[in-house]
């Protein structure tokens, strides 16, 4: 059976199991809606965090990352696992004895302010759509390559299933959902992953295999791909090319970005209690881990995979593979020596950015009738300017997860498998983010600070209704990507770092903090690293401002800190800021010292019943 | 009951804090080291020793995997250790 049935049948099987659940689980009640009315065990917890959390980002393009990056890609694997130590130890436990059900709520009563609450809101909206889009591209990008349909069709498909079961369901539908989409994904990441295990080291097992040696052969795969790499002028595998205060900044910024996310942290708003939420982070950094360590190993064996395969190869003799993904345009070859052989090197890329592209990527020519214009082996022509380096070759990296179960040649299941798995990744992901969003739109601005008298039956129809808009305007921008999206989304975790992480934390551990202290942090801090990024990353508006610009490169930096990095020194700069200012003002109302004292303690300890 | 007599000293419920503090400090300072000193800092030095039997290099592997490992582990004790914290100092409510 071809690879068509197997998505069709794969992918319509796990979508009438989320909209199966999505009926069963329907929300009643705002708390409902809002925190699956806190009664969620721990364990499902724990997998829809992990579900919440894995986006199309872990999914599809993160193997792909580092196996380009080799070691410097280490900073993702390192800082979005991290983050969860932070989050058990240091927030979820005590976030949870706080009850209610926002990060907003958390901010505005421990800083009695209207106005740190709505600096939360803010932040929670701002970094909630710039993920979401992403996700909402994600889901058209995988419908689009497997199913052979339109991008803005995939995109409304999605649209219309995460409309169903988080406008229904709310917090509650949704959270069953990710229990079934985190069964799903890991499923799908797993199972090519221990079929190329056995395939290139003889060892089911990814984690250990891809330390180990190919059957037969003497030296080990790391040392073989290093080789490899280095014949052909890339960087040594395991060797890292970034400067270690940059890889140390941007570990940081990922793990204490992820520590602040809003849509990761209302999930343990939740639980029971307290220790549920602990026990919960516990269960969601070991379902995460799963995968964040088997995607190096990928990462290795899809490397190997590839250089083997294009290296000096003849066009004409390729797999089929390399000819389809060429046709969706994520591989383009320029035969710059004319010898229908592919030259793949690092030397740098193998054709000229366009003018009005962001980046060096491919655009393929095509005759009037937008057919495809073929070259002389039937390679697809590009109008990219060819650079004068010996490369050929472009890969997008994405494809290095979904075109490994053909690179593999696994059975055609397997490649249906990896089709349902990225969109569980990024409807899972995308459904906690809207109810973010939903719940900051209709509780803590509507009914917190224009609407405190509405009744819960009206707050669920603006929670319900925000969440509709929602996906709407998400859906839009996964069908026109703004520009900027793509370079946004990895600042949301510089944004969350810089803002709401350190003013959580001071929160609960000072109870010094006052309103003025963690305001003026939470500005410092995010105007800081919104400024730094925008310089660098959007120089033309810069530019138009009359401001000189400067290269995006290291030696402009400050301190050699990437943008990628900047939300550390931005959290730093919100802690001082925040302890100098809390000196100098007011000591918080004995109201606050409560809430501080209520958070620290198991709730039976302060005689407040069994809960917490 | 009253709640004033479920409720507990202000002394124990100082002495959880303080023990919850210490353990913060240790399990930060391993989660620290793992990710930041070996997979990062000390990561070339620690490249110049092979796991034996694999093809890992140490510091490689610590920022690939091993930080990993001990970050679920870390979690893990936090929570065997609260939850004991959590009993003594309810079952202790009373003493004083």
């Amino acid at each position: 059976m071809d690879v068509q049935f197997w998505t069709y049948l794969l992918v319509g099987l796990t979508f009438a199991l989320y909209i199966g659940i999505a009926i069963w689980s329907r929300a009643g009640s705002t708390s409902e809606f809002y925190v699956a009315g806190k009664g969620v065990p721990a364990l499902a917890n724990g997998m829809a965090t992990a579900a919440d959390w894995m986006s199309a980002a872990s999914f599809i393009s993160m193997a792909g990352i580092i196996s380009f990056a080799g070691r410097d890609g280490s900073v993702y694997l390192m800082g979005w696992t991290g983050g969860y130590v932070l989050l058990a130890l240091l927030l979820a436990p005590y976030l949870r004895r706080f009850g209610k059900f926002t990060v907003p709520d958390f901010i505005g009563d421990r800083y009695y302010s209207r106005t740190a609450r709505l600096v939360a809101v803010f932040c929670a909206i701002f970094i909630s759509f710039t993920y979401v889009a992403g996700q909402m591209r994600g889901v058209g990008v995988v419908f689009s390559r497997f199913l052979e349909v339109e991008v803005e069709t995939g995109v409304v498909i999605g649209m219309v299933i995460v409309l169903f079961y988080a406008v229904l369901g709310g917090m509650k539908g949704i959270t069953y959902t990710q229990v079934a989409q985190y069964c799903v994904l890991i499923f799908a990441f797993m199972v090519p992953a221990i079929f190329l295990s056995i395939q290139m080291a003889g060892n089911p097992i990814p984690q250990l295999g891809f330390g180990g040696t190919t059957p037969g052969e003497t030296v080990s795969l790391l040392s073989k791909l290093d080789g490899l790499s280095e014949e052909l002028g890339f960087n040594r595998y395991t060797e890292g090319v970034k400067p270690t205060v940059d890889v140390f900044f941007i570990t940081a910024a990922l793990m204490c970005g992820t520590a602040g996310l809003p849509h990761v942290i209302v999930r343990f708003y939740t639980v029971k209690k307290a220790s549920a939420a602990r026990n919960s982070a516990l269960w969601a950094l070991l379902l995460i881990a799963i995968l964040y360590t088997a995607a190096p190993a990928v990462a290795v064996f899809a490397r190997t995979n590839l250089l083997n395969t294009v290296k000096d190869a003849n066009y004409k003799d390729l797999p089929s593979w390399f000819g389809n993904w060429e046709n969706t345009g994520l591989i383009a070859w320029e035969d710059k020596n004319g010898d229908g052989k592919i030259q793949y090197t690092g030397r740098g890329p193998a054709f000229e950015k366009m003018p009005d592209a962001p980046k060096a990527l491919p655009a393929f020519q095509e005759d009037e009738q937008g057919e495809k214009v073929r070259g002389s082996v039937g390679q697809r022509l590009l109008k990219n300017t060819p650079t004068d380096n010996d490369n050929e070759l472009y890969i997008d990296r994405d494809i290095m997860v979904l075109a490994n179960p053909e690179i593999g040649k696994l059975p055609n299941w397997v490649i249906g498998l990896v089709a349902a798995g990225g969109l569980a990744a990024a409807l899972s992901t995308a459904a906690g983010l809207l109810l973010v969003i939903s719940t900051s739109v209709a509780h803590d601005l509507v009914k917190t600070t224009f609407a405190p008298n509405m009744s819960e039956k009206q707050e669920l129809i603006w929670a319900r209704g925000g969440a509709a808009v929602a996906v709407v305007v998400a859906g839009y921008f996964g069908i026109k990507p703004p520009g900027f999206v793509a370079e946004v989304v990895a600042f949301a975790f510089g944004l969350a770092a810089s803002s709401f992480f350190p003013a959580i934390i001071l929160g609960i551990f000072t109870k010094r903090t006052t309103m003025q202290g963690a305001v003026a942090g939470m500005v410092v801090g995010l105007l800081f690293t919104a400024s730094y990024i925008i310089y660098f990353k959007f120089p033309q508006l810069i530019d138009s401002l009359g401001i000189p610009t400067m290269a995006n490169t290291t030696e402009n930096w400050l301190f050699g800190i990437s943008p990628e990095g900047i939300g550390t020194l931005g959290m730093l700069l919100n802690v001082v800021v925040a302890v100098i200012v809390s000196r100098v003002t007011p000591a918080p109302p004995q109201e606050v010292a409560d809430i501080v004292e209520k958070v620290r303690y198991p709730r039976a300890a302060l005689g407040e019943g069994e809960e917490g | 009951m009253s709640d004033s007599a479920k409720k507990v000293s202000k002394d124990a419920r100082d002495r959880y804090w303080r023990s919850n503090l210490k353990w913060l400090a240790g399990l930060l300072s391993v989660w620290f080291l793992a990710s930041y000193g070996c997979g990062i800092l000390w990561v070339d030095a620690l490249d110049k020793i092979t796991i034996p039997g694999t093809g890992f290099k140490l510091g490689f592997w610590f920022a690939q995997q091993g930080s990993i490992y001990v970050f679920v582990v870390l979690i893990a004790i936090y929570v065997v250790v609260m939850n004991r914290l959590d009993k003594q100092l309810l079952e202790g409510k009373g003493e004083q």
